[in-house]
């Protein structure tokens, strides 16, 4: 059986490692390499890096934080941030990643989710969004949460699937970083519409809040940042109380 | 020495990297005389059959590939390097593959009913009775990644080297038949369990080699 996968995210500028409660404070962590590696280690099943800089030096810098970490961890390695063209695609997948997640890139130009799928393959192209609930509906939100688009998030779900997603990681601005457990109506409105994975983004604060996530939401895996970083949740325990909850997960 | 081919489809990356951790000598080449003189060969891949078998053909490394097999030296095919070791694929029209395993590579979704696809992520290999030894280290029930739409049907059940159930469907996730193998998943991302796999291969190679 297909186990549930836990996800670290990593959000990487100028090759460190941080993370921000809604999005804003950021504080560095580690070394991304180093975090990396432990994460394999203690069982993580996959791991995101975000390059959150805007820089040139600071991409140029991301590239070879990639390449280290690709050299060392033998997990799979989805990169996202600010990536807006098949070069951009190029550059991180030579690099080392498997799959590379569009966001905002995918916003200004849809056609990005096809082209790509088209050249790298649907499970290369995983499309990311950021969701807020306005009056009753669920929107999608631009450039890391920033701005308000016109675009509704289970059509835009629908709309990447039937365009070559292989993947869809949902994170809802409304619970991210507040630690108070993942956003499950969101989540299972998402699931509902479409037949890819879906990962589940924003809100883990503690072991309970994954398994309530597992246990109610068709999700196919949880991606976690801070509630990691700062070592609140050893990721070896939570998979031992997930399977104890009688979630199927990858033990080792 | 281990070839690893590049005939343009795919990372090879991760899987050089894997290979140069546990120690392997690895050379990635589309170089017919290196290919030769290897001590085994992995063809890897991802994206479409179609496309691939394309690639394949028109860098006339599939022959290479062909005459290869058949000096009887290791063969391993993964992901879609192993779909391309099967008689035909049926993903996007009918394309011809190398022949070395009996059957076809068909979409997932004409066996697997209710769930998502891609089979995306990791799932337990059920080991084949007759020992393959390409899972010298490995322990059944042990966890891969796997991502894929289309899966391999053998036509022989003794090339069925090991499955994994997804919804209720074994998907062919190893074949083997003689020195050739391949893996639906992929060992390169799939932790110490991978590796090791990727080790017992080196080591088929090197006995070939003494």
């Amino acid at each position: 059986m297909l186990a549930k996968r836990i996800i670290p995210c990593l959000d990487v500028r100028d090759g460190r490692v941080v993370k921000g409660k809604n999005f804003t404070s950021l504080k560095d962590v580690d070394d991304p390499v180093k975090l990396a590696s432990f994460y394999s280690e203690c069982g993580a099943d996959e791991l995101v890096f975000y390059d959150i800089t805007a820089s040139a030096e600071g991409r140029k810098l991301f590239s070879d934080v990639l390449r280290r970490v690709a050299a060392n961890v033998f997990i799979p390695l989805t990169v996202g941030g600010g990536i807006s063209s098949l070069e951009d695609f190029d550059r991180v997948l030579k690099c080392g990643a498997d799959k590379v997640s569009v966001n905002s890139g995918a916003i200004s130009d849809p056609s990005l989710i096809s082209r790509a799928a088209k050249k790298y393959g649907d499970q290369c192209v995983v499309l990311s969004m950021d969701v807020k609930l306005v009056d009753g509906r669920y929107v999608v939100y631009s450039r890391g949460g920033r701005d308000k688009t016109d675009l509704d998030a289970v059509e835009w779900a629908k709309f990447g699937q039937a365009n070559g997603a292989g993947e869809i990681v949902v994170n809802s601005i409304d619970t991210d970083g507040m630690k108070g457990g993942f956003d499950l109506p969101m989540l299972a409105a998402v699931c509902d519409a479409v037949t890819i994975p879906v990962v589940a983004s924003g809100g883990a604060g503690g072991i309970e809040d994954f398994i309530t996530l597992f246990k109610s939401v068709n999700v196919d895996a949880g991606l976690g940042a801070s509630i990691f970083h700062y070592g609140q949740t050893d990721i070896k325990e939570l998979k031992k109380c997930l399977n104890n909850a009688g979630v199927n997960i990858r033990i080792c | 020495m281990i070839a690893l081919i590049d005939y343009g489809v795919g990372n090879l990356f991760s899987l050089r990297s894997s290979l140069a951790r546990i120690g392997a000598d690895c050379v990635v080449t589309d170089e017919k005389k290196i290919i030769e003189s290897a001590d085994g060969v992995i063809l890897p891949g991802v994206g479409a059959f179609g496309d691939a078998a394309k690639k394949l053909e028109d860098s006339r490394l599939k022959d290479v590939v062909l005459d290869y097999a058949r000096g009887g030296r290791p063969l391993l095919g993964i992901c879609l390097g192993m779909q391309l070791l099967f008689d035909r694929s049926f993903e996007y029209g009918e394309h011809r593959g190398l022949g070395l395993i009996a059957g076809e590579v068909r979409p997932l979704e004409q066996f697997v009913k209710g769930q998502k696809i891609p089979h995306m992520g990791w799932n337990a290999l059920k080991l084949s009775s007759a020992a393959c030894p390409l899972f010298k280290y490995t322990a059944e029930g042990e966890y891969v990644y796997f991502v894929h739409s289309f899966c391999g049907v053998c036509a022989e059940k003794s090339d069925l080297a090991a499955v994994s159930d997804y919804g209720g469907y074994d998907i062919t996730a190893a074949v083997r038949r003689g020195n050739v193998m391949g893996t639906q998943f992929h060992p390169e991302k799939s932790g110490e369990v991978g590796l090791k796999m990727l080790k017992a291969f080196c080591e088929m190679c090197e006995g070939v080699q003494a």
